[in-house]
């Protein structure tokens, strides 16, 4: 094969945007209206992006329904994230979400209202006032379809700034020059061809990788992609062992139950009909963290206390909750329960089960969106012309494991931050061309081409349902050595089986099967650092719960993993140090604490 | 405009059939497909699908379908809950979103063709850019003219409630594609779900352009060719009532010229 079997479209960009989510379009709309010339790539139409699912809502401490202070919803994220997170970039969110979701009411997010016309706050799990003390009303809510609510809106506005979109167009990889990204390849579904895109700065929101699991929340595009084009730069992910199971997905199908649910009045029992989480987290009760949640639910089912004929699920009740508040307050996971449990909510329990919703790991960054590496001994060393944001991105604000509502704030907060940045960095370079040197795209196209002419004896799907398997049984809610090391062990032929991959589809247009395959290739790859990040860290912190080192260990441990794969048949790990200082002297460090509920 | 002859290429041939070998409960999915590789007509395949290993959606039975038969089907898919509106196509007579349509409440074989009159990339895929392009034609952001204020823009519980039914809008098309006065004059007739939308931004007390909006709108082809027939909400995946609210457009247009 030669590239020049292809038709190649090239365009020029100062940025080009990958990924349409919320944390894309916020980027875009930022950079559009600094006048930079923006490209934003999606595979999806950008309200199909994953966001469109996030339910509950999203944290700022306006105070609209109780006391409050961006300091408390620091501490509160700092202790959320089991003190993994760097504080300088948690400062920068906290205080920057009040005015964060006054812009998206500003831009029409049509937020539930207080009975004095603000925007309507619920109580969220792990969000408190006074530092731990009450419980804080944090969470903007529109009913409980916040994340649909704000991805439309900001779509919206992109239509109203004129963005330039390439919609349904599958990102590649990165073009990199000399330690530098100049560019990224897309594949056009709708007409087969392949595009060029040369720009100063190119920003990664393509999301988390959910799939990498059997039964996750996530939608079926949630592959990470981003993430994988970043380790075959040969660029490190960071705290990639640190997922997060949402304590709440239906029982069987996966799909998700906000903790708004909770935050809402409504709790856990196990089949005893015992509101077990008072025994766990006798103060927080249901609305402790999700880790400490996930890992409570695990217990009962694992302690012979599970509901239904198998014991291996949870209850969740809001039936006391009347009628009316579930018909204003959580319209949309009533239909879930019925459509998905087939349970009427004003009557019924919903079954449940912690379930993979969230990646705290992703690509390192700095709190401007800069994408960093450890190089030269410099652990905050910046990859020229790269930026990464939303869950793509590790800032690291989450630590170890993110609050709910946390997401929604993370990414325009850090989508604007981005556009900001990228519009300092390019004073200079506006309008002027990238040049690409000849042949930088040779190997991605080299990729594309033997991937989609594939020919190999194992379908697709058959390697995707083996991955997920043992990601679902080796990297869980406990962990310990050697089941770990039997996951390792089994991902190693799994990985290898990628190249006896069978793509059925030979067709460039809306071939299906090729970009499932294309996503699995990038699925694997983070499977395969997740269960090493994982095996190597020798702790129990956030989401990554270890039976054989219950404790969290901060002399050794309180730094985040790197991990490079690209060119080595064993992932490579290092480590950058967890800031220990904050933005500005507005609030001090807050220093390593137990962390109870 | 109206074409009163099939376009080349659309005459449908019975196609292959996917045997399924073994027991269990085996239901036949009969599903439209075309590809843009060749010249041939579109076919409607025939899938064998045994349904003891299947969930229950007709979209668990496609990706079954595309996991384990054959993996050159293509649709649409993301979130699997009904919240992103991609697989939307026409099932068993009806458009819906696969992925919350249960296959037992399908009597006999399971058919699925891509939702109606719209032009078809691959399979189930259609050509939504027309679709798309109308929404963004309506302006659908928020416009006003007063200072903004450094805090959010205040609004009563009521006034809120005046956008329940209208901002769930996944913007999946099926009520589009499900009028036949859209299938008619789908270039000029905005068609239900994009007046949906249209009506969200005049519903809001926030917004300021609401005589602006009204004009944009009067006009005989971009509203009144609704003529109430209602298949928008009939077929609402989301159970919402774009009929109404093309309604209320109609009275305020109305009501402003007395």
């Amino acid at each position: 094969m030669t590239t020049n079997a292809y038709k190649i479209i090239d365009h020029s960009y100062d940025v080009v945007v990958v990924g349409a989510g919320g944390a894309g379009l916020r980027a875009v709309l930022g950079l559009a209206e600094q006048g930079l010339k923006t490209a934003c790539i999606s595979k999806v139409f950008p309200t199909r992006s994953h966001t469109v699912a996030a339910q509950g809502g999203m944290s700022a401490s306006l105070g609209n329904m109780g006391e409050d202070d961006w300091r408390w919803h620091m501490y509160d994220t700092v202790k959320g994230a089991d003190w993994l997170g760097d504080q300088d970039a948690i400062e920068y969110m906290c205080k920057e979400a009040p005015d964060a979701v006054i812009e998206l009411e500003h831009y029409g997010v049509p937020f539930s209202r207080t009975e004095d016309g603000k925007i309507y706050q619920r109580a969220f799990g792990g969000m408190t006032t006074h530092n731990g003390e009450g419980q804080a009303r944090r969470t903007c809510a529109a009913a409980d379809r916040t994340g649909h609510a704000i991805l439309h809106t900001l779509y919206q506005q992109s239509l109203k700034n004129k963005a330039k979109f390439f919609i349904e167009y599958f990102a590649l990889d990165l073009i990199m020059e000399d330690g530098e990204c100049r560019g990224v390849m897309a594949w056009c579904l709708d007409d087969g061809t392949l595009h060029r895109f040369s720009a100063h700065t190119v920003i990664l929101a393509t999301g988390g990788y959910g799939r990498a699991y059997f039964s996750c929340t996530s939608a079926h595009t949630c592959t990470g992609d981003g993430n994988a084009m970043v380790l075959r730069a040969g660029l490190p992910l960071q705290d990639m062992e640190f997922v997060q199971f949402h304590p709440t997905g239906v029982y069987g199908s996966g799909c998700l139950i906000t903790e708004g649910a909770r935050g809402e009045g409504g709790y856990l029992t196990n089949k005893d009909g015992e509101r077990f989480m008072e025994r766990y987290a006798p103060n927080a009760k249901d609305l402790a963290s999700r880790d400490v949640v996930s890992r409570s639910m695990t217990m009962e089912i694992q302690g012979g206390r599970g509901v239904g004929d198998k014991g291996d699920h949870i209850h969740l009740h809001l039936e006391h909750l009347g009628p009316d508040v579930l018909a204003e307050r959580l319209p949309g996971i009533s239909e879930t329960a019925k459509i998905f449990a087939g349970v009427d909510v004003t009557r019924d329990p919903i079954p449940v089960i912690p379930t993979v919703h969230y990646n705290m790991g992703g690509i390192p960054t700095n709190y401007l969106g800069e994408v960093l590496t450890l190089r030269g001994g410099n652990p905050d060393s910046v990859v020229p012309g790269l930026m990464a944001i939303g869950e793509a991105a590790c800032v690291s604000v989450h630590g170890g494991n993110r609050l709910g509502s946390n997401s929604l704030l993370d990414l325009v907060v850090f989508g604007r931050a981005a556009s900001i940045r990228a519009g300092e960095l390019l004073a200079d370079k506006k309008g002027k061309r990238q040049t690409l040197k000849t042949g930088s795209d040779e190997e991605i196209i080299q990729r594309f081409d033997s991937v989609r002419h594939a020919t190999g004896d194992t379908p697709t799907a058959e390697i995707r349902l083996e991955m997920q398997n043992i990601m679902q049984t080796h990297c869980a809610v406990f962990r310990t050595e050697e089941s770990m090391q039997k996951g390792i062990d089994r991902l190693d032929p799994v990985r290898k089986q990628m190249d006896s991959v069978k793509v059925a589809d030979r067709s460039l247009i809306w071939n299906t099967d090729l970009v499932e395959t294309l996503e699995l290739q990038n699925l694997v790859g983070q499977a395969v650092v997740t269960a090493h990040s994982a095996i190597n860290r020798k702790e129990s912190r956030g989401a990554h719960a270890r039976e054989d080192f219950a404790d969290r260990d901060d002399e050794n441990w309180m730094k985040h993993t790197l991990v490079w794969v690209d060119g080595h048949e064993v992932p490579q790990i290092d480590y950058r140090p967890v800031h220990n200082y904050t933005l500005t002297d507005e609030i001090d460090f807050i220093p390593p604490k137990k962390r109870v509920y | 405009m109206a074409e009163f002859s099939l376009p080349k290429n659309s005459r449908m041939s019975v196609g292959k059939t996917w045997k399924h070998e073994g027991g269990g409960t085996v239901r036949d999915f009969k599903i439209y497909r075309w590809s843009p590789d060749d010249d041939n007509n579109p076919t409607v395949d025939t899938y064998e699908v045994n349904l003891d290993e299947c969930g229950p959606m007709v979209l668990d039975a496609l990706i079954k379908i595309k996991n384990e038969i054959d993996p050159t089907l293509t649709f649409r898919r993301s979130c699997r809950e009904g919240i992103c509106g991609s697989c939307s196509m026409n099932v068993d007579g009806t458009n819906t979103l696969a992925c919350t349509t249960a296959i037992e409440d399908i009597k006999g074989d399971v058919k699925i063709y891509p939702l109606p009159h719209m032009p078809v990339i691959k399979d189930l895929v259609p050509d939504m850019t027309h679709f798309y392009a109308q929404y963004a034609s309506v302006e659908p952001w928020m416009k006003t003219d007063s200072p903004t204020p450094n805090r959010e823009r205040l609004q009563s519980v009521e006034d809120r409630e005046e956008l329940d039914g209208l901002y769930e809008c996944i913007l999946c098309a099926c009520c589009s594609t499900s009028c036949p006065s859209y299938w008619w004059n789908s270039d000029r007739y905005l068609g239900p779900a994009v007046l949906l939308q249209a009506y969200r931004w005049i519903a809001d007390s926030r917004d300021e352009a609401t005589g602006d909006r009204l004009d944009a709108l009067e006009d005989p082809f971009k509203l009144y060719r609704c003529h109430t027939i209602m298949n928008c909400t009939n077929t609402c995946p989301k159970g919402l009532n774009p009929g109404k609210a093309i309604a209320k457009i109609k009275k305020m247009i109305h009501l402003r010229s007395q």
